[in-house]
């Protein structure tokens, strides 16, 4: 099953109010998928710096020493802000293929979440409520943010198994449906040399992105592509620096309900997520149309473009 | 009229409560604040009763529905009137996918959009939709007709046997085995009704008819080769 949340603010003024509508947007929708839970979540500009979001299931031991580590290996002023399971890496730009690198030789029990500008990943196994609480996700502030509960079918419940997939520098995935070609498409994505960590389903649509954008495709033509090449059923949101999207499978199975006012858009695999929202009564409320992708950015119109079933 | 806040008094009690109506209650007039987009509002009803549920819905309202009238003023949520016997359902908003999925009798009257296998394998049931549809609508329709004063989405009608479609604006594709067809006096008699009845105005002849070629009825030895 699974359920997606997802919040783009328009009004700055609700900023600081992120994580709060997210997390009780999260909760309801832990009986689609209480498993595990996770966020993405676009704030705190680096100022010049690349983030990295890593996670270790012995954080106590993983992480002491951890900053003084990687700027020595990587030269320069490295910080480690420990929060539980995960700590968010402000790294010099452009170390992040260092900072990998690094990790997986002096530490290789740490797992890398994401990397980017602005995006932090947190996600664990566990109730959305307890996950979200871990975290303190309602105290954070952001621009936008996206977020998954899980019922897994297809791959063990594992912290790795958990959405949001980081595809590329700030993007993520996250996705409710099943891929039924995830594996003929992993060994196909793995000659390419693509980096593929788990046998879960999601992280191929995830790294099948991740190739298409590295081949010079525009999120948006990956996303179109994928109407193509991944078989099964699929809702996903994506996230980017500036914006998200949303695509469903041309069969459109999974459930999707969008709302938009002045102030935000937002996403929901039900309307019941999107009910404590700000005068969500006043909202235009629809749901969106399949084989169609959906973008909104800070930096441009959103945009519309339905593909050929 | 009865009020019941949901948030208050939880959605066991509620359906409760209405399923505790019989055929001579008193108390025929029901209203459902803060639903929430709560799932299984108003299921199982059997009594002449009418229920006003103020605002959206979640997963399958007035699903199982006989005898009573639930009026809907928000948006529905997948499967809402599934399997509807008799009685009425009214939404004011949209309709989610799914709507009247396998519903043997009765109306469901939707005021906006209906979406994706709207009136799957109806059976009897007649929805009329004053928007548009969306794709797999009466996909392996029995019988009932669905009307649309918009237009409809892929594959209308696929695999159907004897239910009617009857659509205003354009159809973007035809599913299998439907086609369109003459609308005759006794077709536009029919609508009129139907519409009367939606309480939607709209002129009967300016829809077109689609239904069974009646192919896919019978195995058909020359098809053999294709198993």
């Amino acid at each position: 099953m699974c359920g997606i949340v997802g919040l783009f603010l328009k009004d700055k003024s609700l900023e600081p109010q992120l994580g709060d509508l997210l997390t009780k947007m999260l909760v309801t929708m832990t009986d689609r998928g209480p498993d595990s839970a996770g966020i993405a979540i676009y704030g705190r500009e680096s100022n010049g710096k690349t983030k990295m979001t890593v996670q270790s299931d012995t954080p106590d031991e993983d992480f002491a020493g951890l900053d003084k580590a990687l700027a020595k290996a990587l030269g320069g002023d490295v910080a480690v802000e420990v929060s539980s399971t995960h700590a968010i890496l402000t790294l010099p730009a452009g170390k992040t293929a260092d900072a990998r690198a690094t990790l997986a030789e002096i530490s290789p029990s740490i797992r890398v979440m994401s990397r980017g500008d602005s995006l932090e990943i947190y996600k664990e196994v566990g109730l959305p409520e307890n996950v979200a609480e871990r975290f303190k996700i309602d105290q954070m502030s952001g621009s936008h943010g996206i977020g998954h509960t899980r019922m897994a079918t297809e791959s063990a419940v594992t912290t790795m198994g958990a959405h949001p997939f980081n595809t590329g520098d700030d993007q993520c995935l996250v996705h409710n449906g099943s891929l039924s070609n995830h594996n003929s498409l992993r060994r196909k994505l793995r000659r390419a040399g693509v980096h593929i960590e788990t046998e879960n389903d999601t992280e191929v649509g995830a790294a099948y992105l991740t190739w298409q954008m590295q081949n010079g495709a525009t999120l948006g033509e990956a996303l179109e592509s994928s109407l193509d090449d991944l078989d099964g059923f699929f809702t996903f949101v994506v996230g980017t620096k500036d914006g998200f999207g949303v695509v469903r499978d041309p069969i459109a199975c999974k459930p999707a309900v969008m709302a938009e006012t002045d102030q935000y858009v937002a996403f929901g695999s039900e309307y019941r997520a999107l009910v404590d929202l700000p005068r969500i009564e006043d909202a235009r409320v629809w749901e969106p149309e399949p084989a169609t992708v959906y973008f909104w950015s800070h930096d441009t119109a959103p945009t519309t473009s339905e593909k050929a079933a | 009229m009865q009020t019941i806040d949901l948030t208050q008094v939880g959605l066991r009690e509620t359906n409760k409560t209405l399923h505790a109506q019989s055929g001579d209650t008193n108390q025929t007039a029901w209203e459902i604040v803060n639903p929430r987009g709560s799932h299984a509002i108003a299921c199982g009803l059997d009594a002449p009763i009418e229920v006003i549920v103020k605002g959206s819905t979640g997963y399958y309202c007035g699903g199982m529905n006989q005898q009573a009238t639930v009026n809907i003023h928000g948006s529905a949520g997948p499967g809402t009137g599934e399997n509807i016997m008799s009685g009425k359902i009214v939404i004011e908003g949209d309709a989610s996918q799914y709507l009247g999925a396998t519903g043997h009798g009765g109306l469901i009257v939707v005021k906006g959009n209906a979406s994706s296998r709207c009136g799957i394998s109806m059976k009897g049931v007649n929805i009329v939709v004053q928007g548009n549809i969306g794709h797999m609508s009466a996909f392996m329709g029995q019988s009932g007709n669905l009307v649309v004063c918009g237009d409809a989405g892929d594959a209308l009608g696929d695999s159907c046997y004897e239910a009617r479609f009857f659509v205003r604006g354009s159809v973007k594709s035809l599913g299998a085995d439907c086609e369109k067809k003459e609308m005759r006096e006794e077709h536009l008699v029919l609508l009129q009704g139907l519409l009367d009845e939606a309480g939607i105005d709209a002129d009967p002849s300016e829809f077109t008819r689609y239904g069974s070629a009646r192919t896919l009825y019978n195995f058909d030895v020359d098809n053999a080769g294709a198993y």
